[in-house]
């Protein structure tokens, strides 16, 4: 059995910043992920962040992805690969693969940083070869480089959609359409400007009807919607050979579940994550999270979030000062505080505020309890 | 099939875009493959996308995810069925099959 003070489940954006604050503090943490690299989802983002300066707002996600590697690397801090990690106990004993077989890790403090998965539609043809992820079609071009076929219809007008679709353009795809179901494009205006430029057409209150294809996606037959209802008779008919579904991200907290977190329901970040403090702690005192596990967000706002539950932690354990952990975190919390600024990112705050509450309630409730008992 | 190459070969931000340098072998079909790309992404570059049939219906399934979470893109690799080829890397001489159903085990020849 391996032993480590800070155990952090995820190498993804959240999870390195989180094991860089905790080393910069002096706790040496163990980083496992499942995959066969570093970095999460960062090096398939191949467009320009925003934010502030301060956020390398600008600068292109495989980019911050290089950078976040190279100083992991300068802070020597241990990145296993290839743990996926199948059982977590309330004592924080974690339980997982590894290249050599079984394992299990004893941990003082945990962070989990397990990120989202992506949410999908049933429809008629949807599991026909051709029809994937918006993620999957990402991964495709950006990583590896192959085109996942030459005509593309994307469903979903958020910024996952918009962003994909563009680089699909960029990697020598056509786009056919990009369907929304609701009446307006929901992602930021910049992104789906740069596709009408394109000549790239929007089908809003549309959705997918079926896709049609015997071995593979031939075509998509649209539907148009009233107030997100079928209209009988409208079915428009495209031809393409791949069908991107770009229909939001839902976080990955059944770690989270296994170690005893109570859960909250906040539909604004993707559903059911689990309730936690400013400081990223959940209810279970030894477990923190970061990234979308926490509520599905950005890359720049999960690294803050991975920063600021690694600075926690290591207060936690002893390595910092009240004091020094205060400054610490209230930088980060500024840092964080400008990032869910604007139209979209108020409601993001907002939403992170009713975690917080519901926490504190939380909390309160129990400590009665416990007074009581 | 294998003709087809759906790699990207110019692109204006990547500039690590990589050719061929090995191979693999879909059924008796021998595909170009990059050392160290995972082998979906291989079949995909020859326009291949059926990676297995279900075991009910025989129904086709291909890659959905892309990073080893959804299973749709098991195939037999190397005689060992249930292999995520999304998330398993390319060596060279690998022999690739289309799984029917659960797949089944086979000694190498």
């Amino acid at each position: 059995m391996k032993t480590t003070d800070l155990l952090i489940v995820g190498a993804g954006p959240a999870g390195l910043s989180a094991a860089l604050a905790a080393a910069q503090a002096g706790v040496r943490a163990l980083v496992i992920d499942e995959n066969q690299r570093p970095g999460g989802q960062l090096f398939k983002q191949i467009h320009k962040f925003f934010g502030s300066g301060v956020h390398k707002a600008g600068t292109r996600g495989f980019r911050i992805g290089e950078q976040l590697l190279k100083e992991t690397l300068e802070q020597n801090v241990e990145v296993q690969l290839g743990y996926p990690v199948y059982g977590l106990f309330p004592d924080g004993r974690a339980v997982c693969g590894s290249p050599e077989g079984a394992q299990e890790i004893r941990a003082k403090k945990i962070i989990l940083a397990t990120g989202a998965n992506e949410n999908n539609l049933c429809f008629e043809g949807s599991t026909l070869p051709g029809v994937m992820t918006a993620g999957a079609a990402q991964t495709m071009i950006n990583l590896h480089h192959v085109l996942p076929g030459q005509r593309v219809v994307m469903i979903g007008s958020g910024n996952v959609g918009l962003i994909v679709a563009y680089q699909l353009l960029q990697a020598g795809a056509q786009v056919a359409a990009v369907v929304e179901a609701a009446p307006a494009i929901g992602g930021y205006g910049v992104h789906a400007g740069k596709l009408r430029r394109a000549g790239v057409p929007f089908y809003v209150s549309h959705t997918v009807h079926r896709a049609i294809g015997t071995d593979s996606v031939e075509g998509v037959e649209l539907v148009k919607l009233d107030n997100f209802r079928k209209v009988d008779g409208t079915q428009l008919e495209i031809p393409c050979d791949t069908v991107c579904m770009a229909v939001g991200l839902t976080p990955m907290v059944e770690l989270a579940r296994l170690a005893g977190c109570e859960m909250t329901e906040i539909p604004a970040l993707g559903g059911v994550v689990p309730m936690h403090d400013e400081n990223m702690r959940t209810t279970n005192p030894d477990v923190y999270i970061a990234g979308d596990i926490s509520g599905v967000e950005e890359a720049s706002t999960a690294m803050e979030e991975g920063r600021l539950a690694g600075t926690a932690a290591a207060e936690a354990l002893g390595a910092l000062d009240a004091e020094t952990a205060a400054r610490l975190k209230d930088e980060i919390r500024r840092r964080m505080a400008l990032l869910r600024s604007g139209e979209f990112g108020a409601k993001r705050q907002a939403a992170k505020e009713t975690i917080v509450r519901r926490c504190e309630a939380f909390e309160a409730g129990r400590q009665e309890e416990g007074e009581r008992a | 099939m294998s003709d087809m190459d759906r790699r990207v070969h110019a692109h204006p931000i990547l500039d690590d875009l990589r050719e061929p340098d090995t191979y693999i072998w879909y059924h008796d079909t021998k595909i170009p493959a990059v050392t160290g790309e995972p082998v979906a992404a291989a079949l995909m570059a020859s326009g291949i996308r059926v990676m297995r049939h279900t075991v009910k219906t025989g129904q086709p399934r291909g890659i959905f995810c892309g990073i080893g979470r959804c299973n749709d893109c098991k195939m037999v690799v190397d005689g060992v069925p249930n292999v995520r080829t999304c998330v398993t890397p390319v060596r060279e001489g690998m022999r690739v099959e289309t799984q029917q159903g659960l797949g089944a085990w086979r000694d190498e020849a």
